[in-house]
């Protein structure tokens, strides 16, 4: 946790929206998220999660309201006032983002060391030893053997990619991380230690995280907060236990009483 | 062929391009130059000759040519190869100017692949023939996404081919068109020149412009410019060097070519610059492929 700033909230969203034409994307959504926090959210398919984690996480302009984000210099600041330099700056270094195809956050045209190098190559590093050295790091933290630091992402298993996705984010140590399905797409034994490990880097870093998924297993195990979404719209916001025990909106109660029983 | 009175081609403008396309281009020169190492877009011409074969240093020379320039055009750092040669004679029909082979009688030098070994002055102008302008091109596939890269300073991807090179083969595996960071600012591609001939480009007192015609790009290097070649702090730039003299003149400092000269696979290593080999030897230089007549007899 940033231990100079607790004092307030790390990311305040106001009345977001986000319209593809006549589309709704999503509507009307405000949270804060606190350092330290995951938050989940969940919904059907088309129901706006994506649109919501692509406009907070400043991949896509939102159409209204506004993403304020607690710097470390300035506080509070309107991601959507920052120069476009300042905005990517802080997209690499204080931001993560994992996507929720791993061949999307990664360069495979280069080895996994090159790959949690880069971002700190982006920052201005220029030591070879040390960059290594870093990197070697944050492969043992995913539990990714240092000895295939040298070999090309394609080599990799689906589990190993997300993995590395994830340390080649958290290799500036970002106080923010937003994560589009990490899951989806692994068989279910990675998964669970992919779940596990992300929880442990989660409570060992003090990271905040936003987490955007349609596996309600996820956000039971990851979240301490849950935003339920349906067409475009929050209609449910709580602590996970509580939406997900006690579910209030007509829609939550459709999702919980969804899952399939083992 | 039909040559006016002062020995040059009928029918066409000097220096071939006409006065509004040379403007053109000018204007980019102009702007090139206010900003070291930025690409400036220009509408380049169809040319008498392929894409890949030097049409954009071939605008540029034109562009800057006057009457009593004297061009010098080289080709891997000869002369007399068939490029050189024929994109010499086209200026000397088209414009009707001196030409020569000696680097240092050359207000203009066009080049493709080399700087010559001779050091520039301030009187002249180096033109180089451009392939690929866009250092981050295999880097990063998007246009629109290199521009804003260079519009931001965000060079790091670049560095991590350099890891790459370092992770894979130990060293820094890039020898040719080697990535320089001009004026502090910009990243370079120096067009295919060796990194042995990166050290020259920077600081050097003549101008140096940079032509990709089918890319359509030109950018420049003004004189007494630093010119940084990337690199790490624990893995420093060096350039490549031989054991050997080239086998004509022994020289030790030259960029050397390796020829085979028989079919029975015999080597002979020689300076890819035909200028200062000839000069070199003419001053009585000799190399162990080349000993003296006398000596030989």
């Amino acid at each position: 946790m940033s231990a100079n700033r607790q004092d307030g909230p790390l990311l305040r969203v106001a009345g977001l929206g986000r319209d593809y034409g006549r589309i709704v994307g999503c509507r009307e959504v405000s949270f804060e998220l606190w350092p330290g926090e995951v938050l989940g959210i969940v919904g059907e398919s088309g129901s706006g999660k994506t649109t919501l984690l692509k406009c907070a996480s400043a991949q896509l302009e939102p159409t209204a309201g506004t993403v304020k984000f607690d710097m470390r210099a300035r506080g509070l600041t309107d991601i959507w006032g920052l120069s476009e330099a300042e905005r990517r700056m802080l997209m690499r270094t204080d931001w993560g983002i994992v996507h929720q195809n791993p061949r999307d956050g990664l360069r495979l045209g280069v080895s996994a060391g090159a790959n949690v190098g880069e971002r700190l190559m982006a920052v201005g590093a220029r030591h070879y030893g040390e960059i290594r050295r870093e990197a070697s790091h944050w492969l043992g933290r995913v539990e990714i053997d240092t000895g295939r630091m040298d070999d090309l992402p394609e080599t990799f298993s689906g589990g190993m990619l997300q993995r590395l996705q994830i340390a080649r984010n958290l290799v500036t140590r970002p106080r923010l991380v937003f994560m589009d399905e990490p899951t989806s797409g692994l068989d279910v034994s990675v998964q669970a230690r992919l779940l596990d490990l992300l929880r442990g880097l989660v409570a060992d870093l003090g990271v905040a995280c936003i987490v955007v998924t349609h596996d309600l297993g996820v956000v039971r195990l990851l979240a301490h907060r849950l935003m339920v979404m349906h067409r475009g719209r929050v209609v449910e916001h709580g602590l996970t236990d509580q939406v997900l025990d006690d579910p209030q909106h007509a829609y939550t109660q459709l999702l919980v009483s969804s899952i399939l029983p083992v | 062929m039909t040559t006016a009175d002062d020995g040059r081609l009928a029918g066409y403008n000097f220096a071939y391009l006409d006065e509004q396309t040379k403007r053109m281009i000018r204007r980019a020169v102009l702007k090139a130059v206010a900003i070291p190492g930025h690409q400036v877009p220009f509408g380049s011409r169809e040319m008498p000759l392929p894409y890949g074969w030097g049409t954009g240093g071939i605008q540029v020379t034109a562009s800057i040519l006057g009457p009593r320039d004297v061009l010098k055009v080289i080709d891997q750092g000869a002369d007399d190869t068939t490029n050189a040669v024929s994109i010499r004679r086209f200026f000397a029909l088209t414009a009707g100017v001196a030409t020569t082979e000696k680097t240092t009688e050359a207000t203009i030098v066009q080049t493709r692949h080399r700087v010559p070994e001779t050091r520039l002055t301030e009187r002249q102008i180096l033109v180089y023939q451009v392939p690929i302008p866009e250092p981050l091109r295999w880097l990063e596939p998007s246009e629109v996404e290199t521009r804003k890269m260079h519009a931001l300073a965000e060079y790091g991807v670049m560095h991590v081919r350099l890891y790459e090179d370092i992770a894979q083969h130990g060293r820094i595996a890039q020898t040719y068109d080697y990535p320089v960071e001009v004026a502090g600012r910009y990243l370079m591609r120096p067009s295919p020149v060796p990194k042995f001939d990166n050290p020259k480009l920077d600081n050097c007192p003549a101008l140096q412009l940079f032509g990709a015609g089918r890319e359509k790009r030109i950018y420049a290097v003004p004189p007494y410019t630093r010119v940084k070649s990337l690199d790490f702090d624990d893995h420093p730039f060096s350039v490549e060097g031989w054991d050997r003299a080239c086998g004509l003149c022994g020289s030790t400092e030259s960029y050397l070519d390796e020829m085979i000269v028989d079919d029975e696979g015999r080597r002979l290593f020689v300076c890819s610059d035909t200028d200062y080999c000839g000069q070199r030897q003419a001053a009585g230089h000799r190399g162990p492929a080349n000993a003296p007549k006398e000596a030989a007899e």
